[in-house]
């Protein structure tokens, strides 16, 4: 099976790999696969809790070609979007703009997965925070 | 010295053809192009002397006593359907049980489970975690009903080299045939179906530097005499064994092939070796969480190397090197999107089992091009696990297995 172009690109060349602070209350971590089943995203947000500006992303996937360039490219897209906006994001659209083959979709579900955990861990950081005793 | 990309190491797919196999099959395609089925005429005579000389030369290969033992095929896959459906088939009388094992090749499983449907019981061996099947297993899983005992000689994942001596001796003491599926061993391991008391063996053309669309059936003639139905009705050519039109020019470039490995494959076998040993030490040495799958030498194919690189995806690897063609146990790189079979009955485990990496060695292989392979392998994975979430957190002292994973 041959890759597409962008999937070689976001492979050879990817966005934003790396780590945040996952301690930072700021932070929403989303880990999302298991090795069991061949990959595993995991996906870091850094998020303004007052603008709720999406500032910087960060992921390190285990996974095939498609599973790097699928978590590389929602790096891309999320950074500067609000949370409301990244939660609108679908699979589909990263199908669609790395044509994904059939047998690849299950890596754009698990990168959309990822968003959507790192909010929710991005969510219950904020209000764990505001729930628990003032200082 | 240039080295030219890509460059093949998957020599258990499939072979190039040896240039020497090529040049004695050309005059088969136009000037000798007879049937070989033709008594009656030049053409037809031409033919048949090539299948014939062709039949001498594999035989000699395997150490068959009898050319006439040879049942020429399209391949391995239809040599194992029509050995196992034909035994089955003319032993119904005697028994039902059949016996194999569970890193065989899909060719034998799959007919097997056919088998199954059709009211015949089998029994599938366990292997150990290298991949082996042990003689006493054999043993005590025959029954009264056993007719059939199938164990391939050397695995085309791991490259595991079954005892097939021991398993004959088992086997023939106990008047129940013994069918090996011949293909990864032949011409790279021992073997001799008379040392070994083998009485049925497949064995394919293209992956001995042959030609693709050939292979054999070897179908033991005395001691035990073995009878088969043939699968496909016709012509009744092959001593009835196997109708159809011979493929003249692919037999005479398969005898030429089996004439080359019989005259160099200890030689070949020898230089082989070191240069998977030069690939393993290399890898070994600069990478750590790297673990051999398969069994150690001497059981295992001298060509075959099969490592899991833990943490890094094995269809990530292959694309890394994508300019080396290599195999991956990896389900990304199957359709049915499960990770080997043969890994997963070795007992390695799933996240392993994706991380595997095939590298097969053959004849056309270099030095230049196994140091090219291992600097470009060791680079590629220091990269990808940079990029592994795994490793972060393997590199933390977090255990992976006890982290509650969401299968997906």
């Amino acid at each position: 099976m041959a890759y597409s172009d962008k999937v070689i690109d976001h492979y050879e060349n990817p966005r934003n790999v790396g780590t945040l602070d996952k301690e930072d209350s700021n932070v929403g971590t989303g880990l999302v696969g298991a090795p069991a089943c061949g990959d595993v995203m995991r996906l870091q947000l850094k998020i303004n809790p007052d603008t709720e500006i999406i500032e910087d992303a960060k992921f390190k996937t285990f996974g095939c070609g498609s599973a790097i360039a699928s978590s590389s490219l929602i790096t891309e897209w999320v950074k500067g979007k609000t949370v409301g906006e990244a939660m609108e994001l679908k699979n589909t659209q990263i199908v669609e703009e790395l044509n994904l083959p059939p047998v690849k979709i299950h890596c754009s579900v698990l990168a959309e997965d990822a968003i959507k955990s790192a909010i929710a861990d991005f969510r219950k950081k904020q209000s764990d925070r505001r729930s628990g005793p003032s200082e | 010295m240039t080295i030219k990309l890509p460059i093949y190491m998957d020599n258990h797919a499939t072979t190039p053809v040896d240039p020497r196999v090529l040049e004695t099959m050309i005059p088969y395609f136009t000037q000798n192009f007879g049937n070989a089925a033709s008594r009656n005429h030049a053409f037809g005579w031409k033919a048949e002397e090539g299948v014939e000389y062709a039949r001498e030369q594999v035989a000699k290969l395997i150490g068959a006593k009898s050319d006439k033992e040879i049942v020429f095929t399209s391949g391995a896959t239809e040599s194992d359907n029509l050995a196992i459906k034909g035994v089955a088939d003319f032993y119904r009388e005697k028994g039902n049980h059949i016996i194999t094992a569970r890193t065989e090749h899909k060719a034998v499983l799959d007919t097997c489970k056919k088998l199954e449907k059709k009211g015949y019981d089998v029994t599938y061996l366990d292997v150990g975690e290298d991949g082996l099947v042990h003689p006493e297993q054999v043993a005590a899983a025959i029954t009264d009903k056993t007719i059939l005992v199938i164990i391939m000689l050397a695995n085309n994942e791991v490259g595991t080299v079954q005892p097939i001596a021991e398993i004959g001796k088992i086997t023939r003491s106990k008047g129940i045939l013994f069918h090996t599926d011949a293909v990864q061993g032949v011409g790279k391991v021992e073997f001799d179906v008379e040392a070994m008391n083998v009485d049925l063996a497949s064995i394919s053309a293209h992956k001995m530097y042959g030609p693709k669309g050939v292979g054999a059936l070897y179908v033991r003639r005395n001691k035990p005499r073995v009878r088969i139905v043939a699968e496909q009705d016709g012509g009744g050519h092959e001593r009835g064994m196997r109708s159809g039109t011979l493929n003249v020019p692919g037999i005479v470039g398969f005898g030429k092939a089996a004439e080359i490995a019989t005259r160099e494959w200890r030689e070949e076998a020898a230089k082989i070796f070191a240069l998977r040993q030069r690939l393993r030490s290399k890898l070994f040495a600069k990478l750590d969480m790297i673990h051999l799958n398969g069994a150690d030498d001497p059981r295992r194919l001298p060509g075959n190397l099969n490592v899991s690189f833990s943490f890094v995806e094995g269809e990530a690897m292959m694309m890394a090197i994508r300019d080396v063609a290599v195999s991956s146990g990896s389900a990304c790189t199957s359709a049915s999107l499960e990770p080997s079979y043969v890994l997963r009955a070795m007992g390695v485990d799933e996240e392993l089992a994706h991380s595997s990496i095939r590298f097969g060695i053959g004849r056309f292989n270099t030095e230049e091009e196994v140091d090219y392979v291992a600097d470009l392998v060791v680079r590629s994975v220091v990269r990808l696990r940079e990029m592994s979430p795994l490793y972060e957190m393997h590199k933390e002292g977090i255990d992976i297995k006890s982290i509650q994973w969401a299968a997906h």
